[in-house]
């Protein structure tokens, strides 16, 4: 149910991409779709109630690592990946804002159907 | 001797890093060492390539499945040469051509950091590391197509940047289905659990997302809208390295790696590939003879080309899916890669003369040029040479690869295929007689009578792929070389070894 709701926050992402003529709420538009994958990514190593994977110096000497700790803690390999995707998403955000900027200084206008001199 | 993997990355990585210290009266050292860093690179891909060298490098001694891991074998080796002849050809070309932009070495940043990312996505052994070095290297193209801050260039990065993005999401997405459902991120892994438990829906649903992802970064119709704006409005080396190598490292290679080495190869994956070959192919075609922007002609022959790199690939896909002789499959996937490569030099050769003709003259309208054939005869004759290897006239390089694929699509029966491919080749040669009769010959405008020779290093870089255009031939004629470059790569797709290679290396 809540990787359904994922996807559906992906798709009003991508409706937002596909018919908004504003370029700012066009980048907006990806913006929700990224967070939408963020989200999907973070909820696939949730598990509810479960612990930190961290072994300690006690946990260690008192043999609490074995099968059910493993069962227990979340998956932190998704976390990563979620970091490393909000600082690349933070890069090209920048560059979109930046680009969109210098697109209003050029045209005067953020209106995409006023933006058109490329056709054929 | 190995060569150390992480080289390939570090090198360019690096020098991008130093060269926007340099300011404008020292941008000469700047263009210097970005000219080292290429050329190294080309050094190091032709060690590679000659010594056959393959293996894998765990990034800080962590074992495979935990760790990053780079990998090297016969298709990445082709690849890594592909990317390090365009850029040091395009490199060559920007000494001269970019002194009539301002901000030199933050163009060469860009450039190189281009290279790394695209060096890198060909190199790297498991999913996400892919998805980080695609998304530099797109980042930084999606910069360089806006560099020159025009109407036209930032309305055309805008567009690019929106696809791009898209793009980027739909293959994260999948990633991230793909690491909820196998448990892992490593190719070699993800391929052993899919052999041992088959494809379930979740798959081919990543599957779909990779298509319509790594489709949008290889500019496949129907996924192709951005190309035709992006690649002309960039500064011609720039052009040249996004129509010659972009698209194949973040496109056609990804998906190709994908959907031969991972997901493995079923009938109706590969009549997908073929599919949207064709529709690209035709497409491509028809909508490049109408064109008189020049650069955008050559944009829109990228499309169709790459049409025929996903239908030699896609029938070998369906021939061994059907089970038929691997031989035919291994030829159709040989024609598929071999155009690869060849279509990398051509159509980079072809944007450098479009360059060189726009710095020249001002202006690359079609209509607005003529009789240049005496004024600019070296462009001239660059040019005809890469108009007859993409139009496929023996003895250049683009017949034999087009031969390849004809004769693999009527050995495996697809005679409809060989038909079109044919038909889209004589249209290619009739939209490039087109551009030989209104640039090169005709009347000389009368504005234009001043026009220049280039000279220098734009004529160097035209020059050396000019010549791969007439020689590459050998490539697959001779067979010392063929079975140095070629087979390897092929290889690597139709045995479909990869995943037990690497458990079974490190």
């Amino acid at each position: 149910m809540l990787y359904a709701m994922c996807f559906l926050l992906f798709i009003i992402g991508l409706y937002c991409v596909l018919v908004k003529k504003n370029m700012v709420k066009i980048v907006l538009g990806i913006v929700i779709m990224e967070y939408a994958v963020n989200l999907f990514l973070i909820m696939l190593g949730y598990r509810s109630g479960g612990i930190a994977p961290i072994v300690g110096q006690d946990e260690y000497t008192s043999g609490l690592v074995d099968a059910s700790f493993i069962q227990a803690s979340v998956d932190p390999l998704p976390q990563a990946l979620v970091l490393t995707a909000i600082v690349i998403s933070l890069g090209s955000l920048a560059l979109m804002i930046s680009i969109c900027i210098r697109t209003y200084e050029r045209y005067g206008t953020f209106d995409i159907t006023q933006i058109r001199r490329l056709k054929g | 001797m190995m060569i150390p993997l992480p080289l390939f990355v570090a090198i360019p990585l690096t020098t991008s890093f130093i060269v926007p210290f340099f300011g404008q009266k020292t941008k000469g050292i700047a263009t210097l060492l970005a000219n080292i860093a290429t050329t190294c690179l080309l050094v190091l891909s032709i060690y590679v390539l000659i010594t056959g060298q393959t293996g894998i490098y765990q990034l800080g001694k962590w074992s495979i499945p935990i760790g990053i891991n780079l990998v090297l074998d016969g298709l990445s080796a082709l690849l890594l040469l592909t990317i390090s002849i365009v850029s040091f050809a395009a490199m060559l070309f920007s000494i001269q051509y970019m002194e009539q932009y301002t901000a030199k070495p933050k163009y060469l940043c860009l450039f190189l950091l281009m290279v790394s990312g695209m060096n890198g996505v060909v190199l790297s052994g498991d999913i996400f590391n892919m998805f980080v070095f695609l998304e530099i290297a797109s980042i930084a193209s999606y910069a360089l197509v806006g560099f020159g801050c025009e109407h036209e260039e930032l309305e055309a990065s805008f567009k690019y940047m929106v696809l791009g993005s898209v793009a980027s999401m739909f293959i994260l997405f999948g990633i991230g289905l793909v690491y909820g459902i196998t448990g892992t991120l490593n190719f070699a892994y993800i391929s052993k659990i899919i052999q041992s438990a088959g494809l379930n829906n979740g798959l081919y649903f990543a599957l779909g997302m990779f298509i319509v992802g790594f489709g949008l970064k290889a500019a496949l119709v129907p996924f192709h809208a951005w190309l035709p704006d992006a690649h002309p409005s960039a500064p011609a080396p720039i052009s040249a390295m996004l129509s010659g190598v972009l698209i194949k490292a973040l496109g056609v290679y990804a998906l190709v790696r994908i959907i031969f080495n991972i997901f493995g190869v079923s009938i109706p994956i590969g009549w997908i590939l073929v599919t949207l070959g064709v529709l690209s192919m035709v497409i491509g075609v028809f909508l490049a003879v109408g064109q008189w922007d020049f650069k955008r002609l050559l944009a829109y022959h990228s499309i169709s080309q790459m049409g025929y790199v996903v239908l030699g690939v896609g029938i070998g896909a369906v021939v061994l899916a059907q089970g038929k002789d691997p031989a035919w499959a291994s030829l159709a996937i040989l024609g598929g890669l071999f155009h690869l490569i060849n279509h990398s030099v051509f159509k980079s050769l072809l944007f450098l003369t479009s360059g060189s003709i726009e710095l020249s003259t001002g202006s690359r309208q079609l209509k607005q040029l003529g009789g240049l054939a005496e004024k600019m005869p070296m462009t001239r004759t660059m040019c005809t040479i890469a108009s007859a290897a993409i139009a496929g006239i023996p003895p250049f390089n683009g017949f034999w690869s087009k031969l390849l694929i004809v004769l693999a699509a009527v050995k495996a029966g697809f005679y409809g295929l060989a038909a079109v491919t044919v038909l889209v080749s004589l249209v290619t040669l009739i939209s490039f007689l087109k551009v030989q009769r209104y640039v090169f010959l005709g009347d000389l405008p009368e504005k234009l009578s001043h026009v220049k020779e280039s000279k220098g290093s734009m004529a160097w870089s035209m020059g050396i792929l000019a010549c791969l255009c007439i020689v590459m031939g050998l490539f697959l004629l001779w067979g010392p070389l063929r079975d140095q470059i070629l087979t390897p790569a092929v290889q690597v797709l139709v045995q479909n070894l990869y995943s037990s290679d690497i458990i079974s290396m490190q």
